[in-house]
């Protein structure tokens, strides 16, 4: 038997297997009781060669319809400068592990901390982890530390305005953790900052999440929000759209003590969900309890400067059962992603295509309510995504798909959620608008 | 650094006018945003040209290891080759630029290879189903401790709030147990390293959800016992987690569900060659034996006579146990669609032969060098083993210094210091990629590091050498944290 | 040799207490520090927290291990030792002359739970 993988020779198994003092391969396995054995065959097909392996999944993204993507709800359809595949495919980034050997991974190491001062920046916060899962595990790891640092505080208010599918995973967690997790009502799709006061009166808040832009793309005004859950110590969490910050007042200036997302916006691919990465920073303050992996600046024994993960005395593998987190990874290589984005689009670029976004959305926005079809669903500021209210909206919806466009994503019965990124063109608007 | 140039941070870079991008004219007008809504001032990112940004990075790589720069023998970590095949197919546009929301008639292709996958991995564990929506093995464990919980919390028997984990775990299982709410029990191993068994019976009882194990083990023993052991937690009402951290070596030899075991995770990153990616993005697919599918998270895929169709419930007020959610989607969607191309590459035949062949390098190299190093368990170890430090200790080496000193001679070190049951603890995990003039190299140069212990020692205390950068101060590090350039900059 | 001291209360988790008179010093034993290592960073609670006895009240990191400090009795803190927000090494230096609280101690007889220097020098032998 011979497989590319298996650089084994059979002269070559013979001698190992000498040293090793057994005479058959199957024979090193005689430890384990006869009766455990697997002696079937897997359900699966035989082996196939490259060019069936090409053949079969060509076949399979061939029946993936590429649209022009008016999609957002929290997955944005941007460009990415193309330097960037290019260099992640470097194999000295994605073949290696986890940086535990500073002194062969300051590849890895230095971009995390280059990473990490993007994120603190474009968030307005002190500090920020070396990255997360997705926006909603990091939304729902802020809630854990709340959770945890509190004094037996077990109730978490999250805002109705939140994109359902973060509130998912973070009912998911609150149940299995005990926290009582409840909503705050929203009123002209925006939070209600009267039910939140109210709900805090209540007593027993760990934290308070919000979203800014929230589900329905409005960008809500914080103003006293922060003082509100400070003065019953909880913690203001704040979970943003990371590239929309580079316009948008920041959970920093919001007074948020943990700022947490997605970073899907940052040129990631839509890839029908992932991967992508999250995001988590916070105040100084709450630096030391902050899960997931950091990496900090120290010196080599040479006196360079160099990079190494730091504070582990927070993670899984030491405190094990007294954890408050478990991960104990992160999405490194979609940080690595980022931080060649951030580092082309650079200060000047990341504003101008989120402004592009922004204008071409409220363009679109006003050709569509002239229509007379389309209503917008609440008059509020938004960003470069809007809900529309639709008559027949199914039918246009589907005319829409048939036409090679995704043309948003429904919520409740007539609204379309609709979100315009630098991609989208004015022709490609026109024939959106043409099917109304 | 590999040299002055190339050391510097992206910010350093920055020269305020010089961009890397170009984007369309604004052909929509100019609106404004409320004033009150707007950042005050400027995110400061770096501003540099193209040529500057590609070789910053491309020079960041350079100080980097990976597989396909040596032999990686990261003990618990299943350092296999990611095949360039697997990079390919994962970045076709059919898979890569496809919106998670899209209607379902859209994303077959996409659909096709989340069951194929499932599937797979199905058949490959002796389970009936999994889910791949778990991004990484830890969110894996989460996953799985919460259906074991819903399991208990359908049946309405509220009082199993304990979980038995064996002293040997990895440090996660206890922090996932701790996170799902549940009170960690720790079973003692025996001198020959596996469950004690007569150790775990009085911990039995009617508050136990279940148990938690890894095998093989992390000294990279099998636990024999494990139908005894299955059967203890069966019969007082608990279920069986398999950690998949260890799998590699089942492959063509057992499986989990036949060994007893109700709910797993499985590493796709380790065993199922997708790329470690510096720390992620990995996978963390759990399954399930049947009467527990209906507590996989959501969306869950199914195949139908009309193709593909996602379980996706409606949201409700209250919790819903058949209706968790781990993440916004389903996972990271191209990582899985790597495994599925691996399994489909090595086909039924060859997924046989991937244990066996990573027992045997692992053996071999144990073998090998168990003359130099201290070998705490004897005999015949699964894929990977644990050397106890040098044999000799008087020499003043310890694992730290034989783990740089490796990086100079250009091998990734073991992993080190675990498991805690030994304090000098270096494991070693080959992978069945590994040919025998790969694995007699590196047996060279641990009896050279053996050697130079005995007679040079400081040459090994004060490696590495060779490296990019010397060993590094990890207590000023964590004493006083820079952890952004700002910070850099105000120090 | 880990140093011990006479006359200072011992708990098996390895904080001292330090009684004068009507407030008592905790701090973590010199046996404490040397199987930390280089202590980086002590969690401690804030003035007027009041802990009962073996709850815990903080923790102690090194690089690689994270240690929860235990309250040996109950008390109420009267002041925390912010020195060692700063220098946290100053424990590694001297554990006895850098105590994490100073206290105010609720139920006395508790004392008697504990070691005197004799029975922890044994408990550490052990």
């Amino acid at each position: 038997m011979n497989f590319k993988f298996f650089p084994h020779t059979q002269e070559e198994t013979q001698e190992m297997l000498n040293k090793v003092g057994v005479k058959n391969i199957h024979d090193l396995f005689a430890g384990i009781p006869e009766a455990l054995r697997f002696k079937g065959e897997y359900d699966i097909p035989e082996a196939k060669s490259e060019i069936e392996i090409r053949n079969f999944f060509n076949k399979l993204a061939n029946q993936n319809k590429i649209m022009t993507c008016f999609a957002g709800a929290g997955v944005y359809d941007h460009y990415a400068p193309s330097a960037i595949p290019q260099i992640i495919s470097r194999s000295e980034f994605y073949t290696s592990y986890t940086p535990y050997q500073a002194e062969i991974s300051q590849g890895t190491l230095h971009y995390i901390f280059e990473f990490q001062s993007m994120i603190a920046e474009l968030t307005n916060m002190d500090v920020a982890n070396a990255s997360m899962y997705d926006g909603s595990t990091a939304t729902a790891e802020a809630m854990m530390v709340a959770a945890a640092q509190s004094n037996k505080k077990k109730t978490m208010l999250y805002s109705k305005t939140l994109n359902p599918k973060i509130v998912d995973v973070l009912k998911t967690y609150a149940h299995f953790q005990g926290i009582n997790l409840v909503g705050i009502e929203e009123e002209e799709g925006v939070t209600s900052k009267k039910d939140l006061e109210a709900k805090m009166a209540e007593g027993g808040v760990a934290g308070v999440i919000v979203q800014q832009p929230n589900y329905y793309g409005i960008a809500e005004d914080f103003t006293g929000f922060a003082d509100i859950c400070h003065k019953d110590k909880a913690l203001f969490v704040v979970n943003s759209v990371a590239a929309d910050l580079s316009l948008l007042k920041t959970p920093g200036e919001w007074g948020a003590d943990f700022a947490v997302g997605d970073v899907q916006s940052l040129g990631l691919p839509m890839a029908f969900g992932g991967p992508y990465a999250g995001y988590m920073s916070c105040t100084q303050k709450m630096m030391r309890k902050m899960p997931g992996r950091i990496v900090g600046q120290t010196k080599d024994a040479r006196g360079q400067r160099v990079f190494v993960l730091t504070l582990q005395a927070r993670e899984q593998h030491i405190r094990r059962q007294k954890a408050t987190s478990n991960i104990c990874s992160n999405q490194s290589l979609m940080a690595l992603y980022v931080t060649i984005y951030s580092s082309m689009m650079g200060k000047q670029g990341l504003k101008e295509a989120t402004k592009l976004g922004f204008d071409g959305a409220h363009y679109l926005c006003e050709k569509m309510v002239a229509t007379g079809k389309a209503k917008l669903a609440y008059n509020q500021p938004f960003f470069n995504e809007f809900l529309v209210n639709i008559e027949n909206r199914d039918a246009f919806y589907d005319k829409a798909i048939e036409n090679g466009i995704l043309p948003g994503v429904k919520v409740g019965k007539d609204g379309l959620l609709i979100a315009v990124t630098e991609k989208r063109t004015k022709e490609e608007m026109e024939a959106l608008v043409a099917l109304l | 650094m590999n040299n002055r140039l190339y050391g510097n941070l992206i910010f350093e870079l920055s020269q305020p006018g010089c961009k890397a991008y170009s984007l369309p004219k604004n052909e929509f007008g100019n609106y404004e945003l409320p004033s009150n809504l707007k950042r005050e001032k400027d995110a400061e990112l770096p501003e540099c040209d193209e040529l500057t940004v590609v070789r910053h990075y491309t020079n960041h790589s350079g100080n980097n290891f990976g597989v396909d720069n040596g032999f990686y023998p990261l003990g618990s970590c299943t350092m296999k080759y990611n095949p360039t095949i697997n990079e390919e197919v994962a970045a076709l546009p059919g898979f890569t630029s496809v919106h998670p929301m899209q209607p379902i008639n859209t994303v077959q292709g996409a659909l096709a290879v989340q069951y194929g996958l499932a599937k797979s991995l199905a058949s490959i564990s002796g389970l009936a189903d999994f889910t791949v929506n778990p991004f990484a093995g830890a969110q894996g464990e989460f996953t799985g401790l919460m259906i074991i919980r819903s399991y208990h919390e359908k049946r309405g028997d509220t009082k199993r709030t304990k979980i038995i984990i064996p002293d040997s775990a990895h440090g996660t299982n206890p922090a996932s147990a701790a996170v799902c709410g549940l009170d960690v029990v720790e079973v003692k191993s025996t001198a020959d390293g596996l469950v004690d068994v007569e150790d775990l019976k009085p911990l039995l009882g009617d508050d136990i959800a279940g148990m938690m194990m890894t095998n093989p083990n992390t000294l990279g023993l099998f636990e024999k016992n494990i139908p005894e052991i299955a059967k203890l937690i069966h019969d007082c009402g608990g279920l069986m987690y398999y950690d998949g951290a260890n799998l590699n070596p089942m492959l063509g030899v057992a499986r989990p569900g036949d060994m007893g075991f109700d709910v797993m995770h499985i590493n796709i990153h380790k065993t199922f060659s997708t790329p470690h990616g510096g720390g992620g993005p990995g996978g963390g697919p759990v399954g399930v034996r049947a009467d527990l599918v209906e507590f996989l998270p959501k969306p869950h895929v199914l195949k139908t006579e009309n193709g593909y169709e996602l379980d996706a419930p409606e949201a409700t007020a209250e919790y819903n146990l058949n209706n968790m959610h781990v993440g916004q989607f389903m996972g990271n969607f191209l990582i899985s669609l790597r495994a599925y191309a691996y399994i489909l590459t090595l086909g039924k035949e060859n997924l046989k032969m991937v244990g066996p062949y990573a027992t045997l390098n692992a053996n071999y190299i144990k073998e090998c060098l168990k003359d130099d190093y201290e070998l705490p368990i004897e005999g015949i170890c699964m894929h990977e083993f644990v050397f106890d430090g040098l044999k000799d200790k008087s020499t003043g080496v310890t694992t730290m210094d034989v783990a740089k000193r490796l990086l100079d001679y250009g091998y990734h070190a073991p992993t080190i210091y675990f498991p805690l049951l030994f304090h000098e603890a270096m494991m070693i995990e080959p992978t069945e990629n590994e040919s025998k003039r790969t694995l007699d190299g590196f047996i060279e140069i641990m009896h050279t590091i053996a050697r130079e212990a005995r007679e040079t020692p400081q040459v090994v205390l004060d490696a590495p050498k060779n490296t990019p950068i010397g060993r590094v101060d990890d207590v000023l590090a964590a004493t006083k944290p820079i952890l952004n350039y700002r910070q850099s900059i105000n120090q | 040799m880990a140093k011990v001291i006479e006359g200072l209360f011992y708990a098996e988790s390895h904080e001292y207490v330090k009684v004068e008179g009507d407030v008592a010093y905790i701090g973590i034993t010199d046996y404490a520090q040397h199987a930390l290592g280089n202590v980086v960073y002590v969690d401690m609670p804030e003035a007027d927290d009041e802990f009962e006895s073996e709850e815990g009240f903080g923790a102690v990191e090194s690089v690689k291990a994270a240690s929860d400090l235990n309250s040996p009795v109950s008390c109420k803190v009267i002041e925390v030792n912010e020195e060692l927000e700063d220098q946290p090494e100053l424990i590694n230096q001297d554990p006895y002359a850098n105590w994490i609280l100073k206290v105010e101690l609720t139920n006395k007889s508790e004392l008697d739970n504990l070691m005197d220097a004799k029975a922890y020098e044994e408990f550490c032998a052990k």
